[in-house]
């Protein structure tokens, strides 16, 4: 029992991004209307989102931004030697940054995308629009 | 449909869930993830290119080649949505509305009609009826400036603290967005426009790339920054800090064009008259 519990907490992140995976895996397939859809594909990729932040982390780490840089701060000279244990990793970081811009960017895409199936079908609704399509 | 789908997922989630077992705990310094590469990144960062923020180093360095073409892609993004929604026939038949700024009166307009768009005395306003809004204008003045200059600071700043070019450009961005929302697209249109934008959207990408063909030209490697330190009068070092610097400002110039076309064309749905 508590093996289990303990695996519970100590990977809760992973558990956290299962969940947010499937809400919106389950939006996106099963519901009906297109910006339901969407907000489901925003889910999804704040899941995988989290999902790498939370491999990045280390504990007793700081932020990867060196402290001691050596010039400037008043510190000064000593160029301590830099242990990678205590810094998390920021490869996970650099593949988010540019990962949050690109869920914008595809997000604003698939809005337009929205706008013109709705000037077209005036409406959102997917059988709807299925239904538009066969009787044309 | 709903039944279904709730099987699927769940027994998709368990197997997500077994393979879960297998993973390293959070927080484990020894995971795969941070014993290969990014222990480098970690110790050479500064001692390569002088940045004390690796996260800055490695997107604008290590990685350029993934960065540069994330900026074409926001930059295509911003493409596909002028060729999709964007407009120039005006609409047919639609009445405007006009307030006369003196006394608050509001004016509608048929086709047809003469509209007084030239006076100083009459504002056009959305045809959803706005009011006068004072609170929330004057708010926006004060605010928006510094917005702006904190976009600037994490843009420039983006070496020694969290920032970058991406960030500050959506920061930059978001101010525009909310002088829209704030006051109306037209005005926003006037002070930014779309040719501006466009113009922005694709400078930034061509610094980018044009950093990195300026260090071809150097007879180095495409976006080796070291090869500018002749251009900077610096070592090689700091010259790869300085070439960070103006592929970040390249990339905050792309962002923010590209959110800013990304709300004007939603927001009107291609028509750029009428926004939110």
């Amino acid at each position: 029992m508590s093996e289990t519990l303990a695996l519970i907490i100590g990977k809760y992140n992973y558990w956290l991004y299962i969940i947010l995976m499937m809400i919106g895996l389950y939006a996106m397939i099963v519901k009906n209307n297109l910006i339901k859809k969407l907000v489901g594909m925003n889910i999804f990729q704040t899941a995988i989102i989290l999902f790498y932040v939370s491999i990045g982390y280390k504990t007793h780490a700081t932020i990867p931004i060196i402290k001691d840089s050596g010039h400037g701060d008043g510190h000064g000279g000593g160029h301590a030697v830099i242990h990678a244990a205590d810094y998390i990793n920021p490869l996970p970081h650099v593949l988010m940054l540019t990962a949050i811009v690109v869920s914008v960017a595809t997000f604003g895409v698939a809005m337009a995308l929205a706008v013109r199936v709705y000037q077209r079908y005036q409406t959102l609704e997917e059988d709807e629009i299925r239904m538009r399509l066969t009787e044309e | 449909m709903k039944r279904g789908g709730l099987v699927l997922f769940s027994i998709m989630g368990l197997l997500l869930a077994w393979g879960v077992l297998e993973f390293p705990g959070l927080g484990d310094p020894s995971s795969p993830a941070s014993s290969h590469l990014s222990p480098y990144y970690i110790q050479h960062s500064l001692t390569d290119t002088a940045v004390p923020n690796m996260v800055t180093a490695v997107l604008a360095d290590y990685r350029g080649y993934d960065t540069m073409f994330e900026t074409i892609v926001i930059f295509t993004a911003a493409i596909v949505c002028i060729f999709l929604l964007r407009t120039f026939k005006p609409p047919a038949s639609r009445y405007r509305m006009y307030r006369h700024m003196a006394t608050g009166i509001t004016l509608r307009i048929e086709k047809g009609g003469k509209t007084p768009d030239d006076s100083e005395h009459f504002e056009r306003i959305d045809s959803v009826w706005v009011p006068h809004d004072l609170v929330i204008r004057t708010t926006c003045r004060m605010v928006i400036p510094f917005i702006q200059v904190f976009a600037l600071y994490v843009i420039a700043h983006g070496h020694h603290s969290p920032g970058g070019g991406f960030q500050g450009g959506v920061i930059l961005g978001a101010s525009v967005v909310l002088f829209a929302v704030c006051f109306d697209l037209r005005r926003t249109i006037r002070y930014l426009g779309e040719k501006m934008c466009a113009l922005l959207c694709a400078l930034g990408v061509l610094i980018y790339a044009g950093t990195g063909i300026l260090c071809m030209g150097l007879q180095s490697n495409f976006l080796d920054y070291s090869a500018l330190a002749g251009l900077f009068g610096t070592d090689p070092v700091m010259a790869r800090s300085h070439g960070i610097l103006i592929v970040e400002i390249g990339v905050g110039m792309a962002v923010m064009a590209v959110m800013v076309m990304l709300y004007y064309n939603l927001a009107s749905a291609g028509r750029h008259d009428e926004g939110l």
